[in-house]
């Protein structure tokens, strides 16, 4: 079963082959015997979700079922869930519950997805190998000595070790296609304000963006067709109509030009990386499509200043945790600021207070204008770029990621290395472009990403051309040992 | 030494808007703390701010009002502080680029000369919430019910250089407020309050001297008294050869004395930036056109009309356009009784008298504008006196009846009748020969007696002029 399609899961809960309660206890049955050793869940909510299963398939039996009634799935836990924790990998919110959902949350519920559980994930979203979260590091399924990447290590862990049909996630700098690249899995970051926000704890608002982790593009278009679109509640969503990703996945490549960065394939690449992916780009122009090198001069450019605007906002975003009306509050404040202090102190984690303190050093009277203003002037020279390049080429291809699943510790005390985890796909962000990661040939046992970068609002042209790879290949098929 | 004074205010107008700035939660004035305060007011993890557009059409209202140009695109900016009442750690604010820029309004000084007074900017922001410090022993409660209201920060340039320009200046931003309706401007419920900032210099020095602001002052009369006495504290303090420092101080109306609140160097470094959650403010002229196509006259244009079409002398003008309620409520009776000099006496005397003394608004006046029209026009037909009219007023403004039904319940009707007055000077003349003694030798004083009487007798009731012309005949004869 957890080896099945999104579609043929539907397909066989409308046959009633099996049950959503049936399928959800199937799920929960692979949590309880895989997730002590993974730790992708921090919350595991199996009472609601087989409540929701049941009304999955009292809805299904009626024969109204939505195209994802009784499909079981996770949200990463920097999704408001109504009455269930959301902790957003925090000390602080460890004990928040939200009363209301987030918009996609929502959107999923109302399709009929079924939810068992929120994911691990950094703290707040904040770093490459989801070692930063107050629930303990995530261990990729694929060599449990090793990270899942992250931000959102859990979703992708509990993906590829088929823990869940498909999974939510979000993407600030990479947190979505850089874990799924690690995870083996597929991963897409739409343009940014194809998703409501609305719901979502906020990192850094202006690059944060909901994303779907799945194991294959078709499984991906199926959730992120539901999640998509304009919500009046977040003032930066796209008023655009949202075109059917299903319906897209197959067109033909003929004709395709894809653009391949020479900045992507230099310094600081794993060799045996770029190779498997140059072997995946070649397997494209078997399928018709044009390779053309492009450039994107200021790529060197965006680990900086997306390291001075992700703080910046962050630093303003994460002030409302102050143990005030919600959130860890430090035991016996003697004044306000000492409440302020050691409610933040105890709880925020290194990784958290180090941006903070950089976001507010950044912004602050006499350096503003040296950073955050630079950083955003910077940011418009690498959107720039994309402009330039889609001018000649549809789509991006190039590695999700310079490495392949390290360590786990091995980068935690050199924040600059981790940091550099992200340069493929921190730009993206930058700039507000669809980016995803679909695996490809494993190198040494562990997987690697090929990352596609669209045109604006180009996710089901993202979609299609990770389809139709898919459709030709089977990496996207393996699973980690012990896990099939 | 001579000193001249230097004074800009900024004005925190509520918005009269039914929901806040950034959520759907209600902004009424006075319910239960925490009571009217929804998740995003809250600062709740994950919300997001919805702009309300009402906020900017009244923001743009008040810019044309006072002439000034709407930003067709203007920014939200983060003003970061920690505070336990203020949820999100940071206000949303407009900083580089406000929503209405520069413009102006005009003051009548003492000397009623008029005097132009520049506006930087006006901006919109939230409110924040309230601390509470009394009744939580040893703790502050907060209340989050006006976390999010809708301010329009309005900023003066420094062009005030009296406590009385102030206040003159705060009281024309209040009028035009009010006139626009755009912000009930109660100030006892803190919809309109004041910040000053106050310097002192050498008369003839152009440079400003060091200010210090005075923060949130919430009546006219306390905004005088305090930026008097800063200027004497300033001036005080550079005679004596100490230096003003910049800083924020607090008026205390009880001490009457401004007192330092923080310095300079104890300010927060506010880390503005463009907020991420809110797209820049972009205002089409279809929307500036319908915003302000249904902008009332305002104050000055009104007054200047009153003097031109009723003939209105600048005092009275100026005053029976003090709030467009009281101008529409004068304009009506004016125009009902035909008689806009007669009605300007009336409305600012006794009916403004009878309103001080009650307290009440004009809007709940119990003598409507329709009745104090027919008061003034049984005035000018006879049937009252001018000396009865007060009375029927008072019995108008204690019944709510009609001049007509007052009139005729305490029998206040004039006589007219020559046959009954002749009457009652016959009386009068042969109950006091002595008196006609005198008048008929020449002692014209004693007219008046004779006035006096038949007034009394008949209950002032009896006409003046009949009286006059029916006792000189009687006299004579």
């Amino acid at each position: 079963m957890q080896n099945k399609s999104i579609a043929q899961l539907a397909a066989d809960l409308r046959l009633r082959t099996y049950s959503s309660v049936e399928l959800t206890q199937h799920y929960l049955e692979r949590i309880a015997r895989l997730d002590p050793t993974l730790n992708a869940f921090i919350t595991v909510a199996a009472d609601a979700a087989l409540d929701a299963a049941h009304r999955a398939d009292a809805t299904l039996k009626r024969g109204d079922a939505g195209p994802l009634t009784g499909i079981p799935i996770a949200h990463k836990d920097i999704f408001c869930t109504q009455g269930l924790r959301t902790s957003c990998g925090s000390r602080m919110l460890d004990n928040f519950i939200a009363p209301y959902d987030a918009t996609i949350v929502e959107r999923l519920a109302a399709a009929g997805a079924v939810v068992l559980g929120k994911t691990n994930m950094d703290e707040f979203a904040m770093g490459s190998s989801n070692e930063t979260s107050w629930y303990g590091p995530v261990k990729n399924p694929w060599d449990t000595t090793r990270v899942p990447g992250g931000s959102s290590g859990g979703s992708a862990a509990a993906v590829a070790a088929r823990l869940c049909a498909a999974a939510t996630a979000s993407d600030t700098g990479g947190s979505i296609r850089q874990p799924a690249a690690l995870c083996g899995i597929t991963g897409i970051k739409p343009t940014y304000g194809r998703c409501s926000r609305w719901g979502m704890i906020a990192f850094a608002s202006s690059l944060d963006q909901a994303g779907v982790m799945a194991r294959s593009a078709a499984d991906a278009a199926f959730i992120l067709d539901e999640m998509a679109g304009f919500d009046e509640r977040d003032a930066t969503s796209a008023a655009l109509p949202v075109p059917d990703y299903v319906d897209a996945l197959d067109d033909d490549l003929h004709g395709l030009r894809i653009g391949l960065p020479k900045e992507y394939f230099g310094a600081g690449l794993d060799a045996r990386i770029g190779d498997v992916v140059m072997a995946a780009i070649k397997e494209y122009e078997a399928l018709g499509a044009e390779l053309v090198e492009i450039s994107l001069p200021n790529s060197a450019l965006s680990v900086p200043v997306y390291y001075v605007v992700a703080p910046a906002e962050c630093s303003s975003n994460l002030a409302r945790f102050d143990g005030v009306r919600y959130g860890h509050r430090c035991a016996n404040p003697v004044d306000l600021e000492d409440l302020y202090k050691r409610s933040r102190a105890e709880g925020f984690g290194p990784e958290v207070q180090r941006r903070i303190m950089i976001g507010t050093y950044v912004l602050s009277a006499g350096y503003y204008d040296a950073y955050y203003l630079k950083a955003q002037q910077i940011r418009q020279l690498i959107a720039a770029d994309f402009t330039r390049a889609f001018e000649q080429v549809d789509v991006i291809m190039g590695p999700t990621s310079p490495t392949l699943a390290f360590p786990l510790g091995s980068k935690l005390d050199d924040p600059v290395a981790m940091y550099l985890n992200d340069i493929y796909t921190i730009a993206t962000n930058l700039a507000g472009l669809p980016g995803m990661s679909i695996p490809v040939e494993p190198v040494a046992g562990l997987p690697v990403g090929l990352q596609i970068i669209g045109n604006y609002f180009q996710e089901a042209r993202l979609l299609n051309v990770a389809h139709r790879y898919q459709h030709v290949t089977h990496w996207h098929q393996a699973a980690p040992e012990g896990c099939e | 030494m001579q000193w001249e004074t230097v004074i800009g205010l900024e004005i925190h107008t509520q918005l009269a808007t039914q929901s806040k700035i950034f959520s759907a939660a209600p902004t009424a004035f006075g319910a239960e703390p925490n009571t009217q305060a929804c998740a995003i007011d809250l600062g709740l993890p994950g919300v997001l701010p919805m702009l309300n557009a009402e906020a900017v059409r009244l923001a743009v209202r008040f810019g044309q009002a006072i002439n000034a140009d709407i930003a067709p695109r203007s920014v939200f900016a983060r003003k970061n502080y920690f505070y336990p009442d203020l949820p999100k750690g940071y206000q949303i604010s407009q900083y580089e680029l406000p929503i209405v820029g520069t413009g102006r309004v005009e003051i009548v000084l003492d000397d009623g000369t008029i005097k132009t007074i520049g506006v930087t900017r006006a901006h919109l922001e939230e409110d924040a919430g309230k601390s509470l410090h009394e009744d939580f022993h040893g703790f502050t409660g907060i209340d989050l019910n006006r976390a999010g209201t809708p301010l329009l920060e309005i900023v003066s340039e420094p062009d005030l250089r009296s406590p009385a320009e102030a206040v003159a200046y705060a009281k024309k931003i209040h009028q035009i407020v009010r006139y626009i309706g755009i912000s009930d401007g109660n100030m006892q419920e803190g919809s309109f309050r004041m910040d000053a900032n106050v310097s002192v210099r050498p008369v003839g020095q152009k440079t400003f001297g060091t200010r210090a602001e005075i923060k949130n002052v919430n009546s006219f009369r306390f905004l005088e008294k305090a930026i008097a006495f800063e200027v004497e504290r300033q001036i005080e303090l550079i005679e004596s050869g100490g230096t003003v420092i910049q800083e924020t101080r607090l008026y205390d109306a009880v001490k009457d004395e401004t007192r330092s609140m923080r310095t300079k160097e104890e300010a927060n470094d506010y880390r503005y930036f463009p907020d991420p959650d809110l797209l820049p403010l972009e205002i089409d002229d279809a929307f500036l056109s319908a915003a302000t196509a249904d902008l009332p006259e305002l104050p000055d244009a009104k007054r200047t009309r009153f003097q031109s079409e009723y003939g209105l002398s600048e005092y009275d003008a100026n005053l029976l356009t003090a709030s467009r309620e009281l101008a529409d409520y004068y304009e009506a009776v004016a125009r009902a009784c035909n008689e806009p000099k007669l009605a300007a006496n009336w409305v600012s005397g006794e009916l403004m008298a009878a309103l001080n003394k009650s307290e009440g608004e004009i809007s709940a006046s119990p003598v409507s504008a329709h009745a104090l029209a027919g008061l003034i026009a049984r005035i000018q037909d006879g049937t009252v006196s001018g000396k009865l009219a007060k009375q029927v007023f008072e019995g108008m403004w204690s019944s709510g009846d009609t001049a007509d039904a007052v009139i005729e319940a305490q029998g206040l009707k004039q006589i007219t009748d020559s046959s009954a007055i002749e009457a009652m000077i016959d009386a009068i003349i042969a109950a006091n020969p002595a008196q006609v003694e005198q008048y008929r030798a020449g002692k014209d004083k004693v007219f008046g007696f004779f006035v006096g009487q038949v007034m009394k007798q008949s209950g002032s009731k009896a006409n003046p002029a009949q009286v006059n012309e029916l006792l000189q005949r009687k006299l004579s004869a």
